[in-house]
């Protein structure tokens, strides 16, 4: 008997057989040819059938991992060890919620006016009147964004600068092609900041965007942002901001530095790293028809009800996938839902206040991470003078170490050490990206700085 | 029992809180969490964000709403219990979406700080636990292909539709034909993704029409085969719950061109330890963790598609894969220069992949066969059944029996009463559950899909379609009651003039309350 498998009893089997007029099971695919037909039963494991043996099993798996927070962790670069609030997980672990699909504004209203809450509060986060439902990550979320501009300028050109998250860049090159350009743009070896000369340089009137990443992958706020959107738009190009919704209740938001589209990653927004799956995409606009009609994503909308009461649906269904797939904007499918419920609920936890204070709280501890790394021999931080939030890179190549022996030993006194950067920038070999978030306490800095001590003498 | 269940249904009276916009319920100076200070005195909060420039310093806060606790709890109590999931219902109404039970013990498991604490950019060998068990479901899962290597990194089948069409581009290329080969085909019953996804990523897609007899017309696959066809997309069983009897031919003749043959299977909930991907001769296929292999859908996502492919396709996959080695242990594998890319920020969901391995680890091989024979089982009766049904029919009649859902009409029923699909979605939600049409276009008519999984039982079954057939009752009998409908659900009938005009629509409060006052009451300009 399966407990997961109510009609697995044989006398019911029997009695449904008897029902639809067949001898067996089999006779009902009977159709399936005997060509495609498996020969033997599949090779799997022995099963461990109940709860209690499967659960000693699996956990017992994953007890081999040692987690960012049974370490001290110094780890970012698109992922952060944020605090998720109790009533965050009370929320997406509801089972109304957890275990619904896709079901119709009347009996699934209470996710529909969720999600449209989700779409109000990021809307105001990033200052602009329109959010879609969650993409997939904040990859997607870029690659879209793009494309959204192209379709909107008719243009089949991006700028994007060096200075972004190279994993997040890895998958947007593969989104984009095989049809929309990509050329880069440098960053300043002293700022870390985008080259603006080099901007210029590459810019021209079939440039369909600029990307901005803010802050960068180095951790630094990108200020000169006015004179970028004011460049783009003069060439007839949209500015494309990707952000970390995280750093916005202290950071200024996209819109107001003529950003045309905000887009990022919503992990930071109280929601688990789950090993990198926690991540969901957002983008936002300006209740401008052109753009919004550019959008592929679902975008849940507010109308009456005959009842006076607040009813919600899909807005412009006609240009997703669902309703034409042979002529979609991009296409639209199951995305991260969950995580846009979850974030939706850590905005409202924190309130404007909140979010004030987690970015102050984030900028303070970063700084401190600094102050007691630039006491260290050889190590340096003004490797880029720009100016930091979260994140910053501290240049290890004086020291005589890679990177890679420095981490390796600092997780041997149970420490995550920052990412390397040298892989993915090989002209920052010997640097390493070191993070902060509020959960990074006066004693996590202090072990650092003496675990680095003893490494380094 | 006191009631049948027909008439606990019709009794049935869904949350109705009118629960206010969140914004509606803000308090100025209400705080749900607070936040940590400074985390020493080393160095003040002022002089911390007198390190940012200072044209970068927000001005004005957020305006996002202020509650405490307690009122912010109530608030997303009150819209869960405005929305039912699987737990909640018979939730059979949403064919092609395979709703089954999430075992508790599985989110229990995914719910572990030793999961949901994970870095994805850790050392790994701080990552063992986790690695292995994406390499070993990608070993379970060559007992139910048959195929070689896996992927695991995309977030849907959407997403796993995408890892495939990006990985035929990687391989064309490599072969030097990515200019040549620029044409997909896929079938009108294979999901809507399998024509828009291989359009997203520049091919030119033709689409299969059924025949006559519901299959892919195999003359029009023929004729549309050449040696510019990159790769076919093709749904099996399809939309319509009929297996593609001919799929070998298929592949057959697509593989003479040298055509890659993609797999979705999506619907792959009655074909376990019944017949495999690589039975039929695909080269690839994906799979649904959150659908056959129980991971939950929350609202939407995240959910994950596996990718499974022959060995000639690994160099092309999604990089990273997951690989062990006795000298490294569990690793990922960034050292495939020829991948197609990347097509997601890090490694995929992990919770889905380790519900999967979990559902898999407590079914076994036989578990798993069950699965499909029950499936299939429940879909035949649940078919005959809903055939007895004033104004219903199904899609190609003259097949006797289907395998994991069926595609239905109610065109008989507009025919005779003027009310269809759209009717009956509506009605529905009185009785405590609901039900999707059907992927458009409609070329069967008034459509509904029923995909009555395993996890259901006779008597839901019975349930359900006794709610159908009082639903078709009140088109023929009590038209005024089904036009009023919905009357017991949480909300009543929703103008849909206000979700097409940009005048009209609003996607957030923000725009809202930039376009009116009160209740839709129109902002004079």
């Amino acid at each position: 008997m399966y407990p997961y498998i109510p009609d697995s009893e044989p006398a019911v089997q029997a009695e449904m057989l008897k029902f639809i007029g067949a001898e067996s099971i089999e006779e009902l695919i009977s159709d399936i040819p005997e060509e495609v037909r498996m020969k033997k039963p599949m090779e799997l494991p022995e099963p461990y059938n109940d709860e209690a043996s499967l659960y000693g099993h699996v956990s017992g798996i994953l007890n081999k991992d040692r987690t960012a927070n049974e370490l001290r962790c110094f780890l970012g670069a698109g992922c952060y060890n944020r605090y998720v609030p109790a009533v965050v997980d009370e929320v997406i672990n509801r089972s109304e919620f957890l275990t619904a699909y896709a079901g119709e504004p009347y009996e699934d209203h209470g996710r529909f006016q969720a999600m449209f809450e989700y779409e109000s509060m990021m809307a105001e986060l990033l200052d602009f009147d329109v959010c879609n439902v969650p993409n997939y990550d904040g990859a997607h979320a870029m690659n879209t964004s793009l494309r959204m501009a192209c379709r909107v300028t008719g243009r089949k050109e991006v700028l994007i600068p060096r200075n972004v998250n190279p994993d997040v860049l890895t998958a947007v090159l593969t989104y984009l092609q095989p049809d929309v350009k990509v050329t880069f743009v440098d960053y300043n070896a002293k700022t870390g900041r985008i080259c603006l000369d080099n901007l210029r340089s590459k810019m021209s009137d079939q440039v369909a965007a600029v990307l901005v990443m803010n802050p960068n992958f180095f951790g630094i706020v990108e200020e000169k942002v006015q004179e970028i959107s004011e460049l783009a738009h003069s060439h007839g190009a949209m500015m494309v901001a990707y952000v970390e919704p995280a750093t916005l209740g202290v950071l200024t938001p996209p819109s107001r530095y003529g950003a045309d589209i905000a887009c990022g990653d919503l992990q930071p927004l109280g929601i688990h790293m789950n090993f990198g799956g926690g991540v969901a995409g957002f983008i936002a606009t300006s209740d401008t028809p052109r753009i919004i009609e550019e959008f592929p994503s679902r975008l849940f909308g507010i109308a009456p009800t005959k009842d006076r009461e607040w009813g919600f649906g899909d807005v412009l269904w006609g240009r997703t996938s669902f309703a034409n797939r042979d002529h979609a904007k991009e296409f639209v499918g199951t995305h991260s839902a969950l995580w846009g419920l979850a974030a939706g609920a850590y905005l409202a936890s924190m309130g404007p206040q909140g979010m004030k204070e987690l970015g102050e709280a984030i900028v303070q501890r970063q700084v401190c991470l600094k102050n007691n790394i630039a006491g260290l021999k050889n190590v340096k931080i003004d490797k880029f003078s720009g100016a930091t939030f979260e994140e910053f890179v501290a240049d290890f190549s004086a020291t005589g170490k890679s990177v890679k022996e420095i981490n390796k030993k600092l997780l041997d006194k149970g420490i995550l050490g920052g990412y390397d950067l040298g892989e993915a920038f090989p002209e920052l070999a010997g640097c390493m990206l070191l993070c902060a978030t509020e959960r990074t306490t006066a004693e996590d800095i202090k072990a650092l700085a003496a675990a680095l001590g003893e490494i380094l003498a | 029992m006191l009631m049948t269940g027909l008439e606990r249904m019709k009794k049935f009276r869904q949350a109705r809180w009118n629960e206010p916009v969140i914004y509606e319920l803000s308090e100025p100076g209400q705080r749900a969490v607070l936040v940590p200070g400074p985390c020493c005195d080393c160095v003040s909060t002022d002089e911390a964000i007198a390190t940012l420039p200072k044209g970068m310093v927000r001005e004005g806060a957020a305006n996002l709403p202020e509650l405490a606790q307690l009122q912010l709890v109530r608030h997303y109590n009150h819209l869960s219990q405005e929305n039912i999931g699987i737990d909640g219902n018979i939730d059979i109404g949403q064919g092609t979406c395979t709703m089954k039970y999430n075992p508790k013990v599985n989110d229990r498991i995914a719910n572990s700080p030793k999961l949901t604490d994970m870095h994805p950019l850790q050392p790994a060998e701080t990552a063992q636990g986790i690695l292995e068990i994406y390499y070993k479901l990608g070993e379970l899962f060559k007992g139910i292909t048959g195929l070689d290597a896996f992927s695991m990194q995309a977030g849907s089948g959407s997403h796993g539709v995408l890892a495939l069409a990006s990985t035929v581009r990687a391989y064309w290329r490599d072969k030097g034909e990515e200019d040549k080969r620029d044409e997909v085909i896929t079938t009108f019953f294979s999901h809507p993704v399998d024509c828009a996804v291989p359009i997203f990523k520049g091919y030119k897609v033709t689409v299969i029409q059924p025949d006559k007899d519901g299959y892919p017309d195999i003359e029009a696959f023929k004729a549309a085969l050449s040696d510019r066809t990159a790769a076919i997309f093709f749904t099996n069983p399809e939309d319509t719950g009929i297996f593609n009897v001919r799929i070998k031919e298929f592949t057959r003749l697509a593989h003479e061109k040298g055509v890659v043959c993609c797999y979705d299977q999506a619907n792959a909930n009655g074909l376990l330890g019944i017949t495999r991907t690589a039975e039929a001769n695909f080269d690839m296929s994906f799979f649904n963790l959150h659908k056959t292999f129980s991971a939950p859908h929350g609202c939407g996502g995240p959910g994950s598609g596996l990718v499974a492919a022959k060995k000639f396709l690994r160099p092309y996959l999604p990089k990273p894969l997951v690989e062990y080695s006795p000298e490294k242990g569990y690793y990922l594998d960034f050292d495939m220069p020829k991948s197609c890319g990347k097509i997601k920020s890090f490694w995929g969901t992990a919770g889905a992949v380790v519900r999967a391995y979990a559902w898999i680890m407590m079914l076994g091989a036989d578990g798993l066969r069950e699965v499909s024979r029950v499936a299939i089982l429940n879909n035949n009766y649940c078919m005959k059944k809903i055939l007895a049904i004033k104004g219903a029919s199904i899609s190609y009649p003259h097949h006797k029996s289907r395998i994991e859902q069926a595609r239905y009409s109610w065109q008989k029923l507009k025919e005779d009463t003027g009310f269809g699909t759209l009717d009956v979605q509506r009605c529905i939600s009185d009785f405590g559950t609901h039900y999707w049409s059907s992927h458009e276009p409609w070329i069967i008519p008034e459509p509904f899909t029923i995909e009555p999984s395993e996890s259901y039982s006779k008597t839901d079954i019975d349930d359900f379609v006794a709610a159908l057939a009082e639903i078709s009752r009140m088109c023929y009998e009590e038209p005024e009651k089904v036009k009023a409908a919905p009357v017991d659900s949480t909300v009543h009938y929703t103008s849909h003039d206000y979700f097409d005009d940009p005048k009209k629509y609003a996607i957030t409060w923000r725009a809202y309350n930039k376009k009116y006052n009160g209740y839709f009451e129109p902002k004079k300009k």
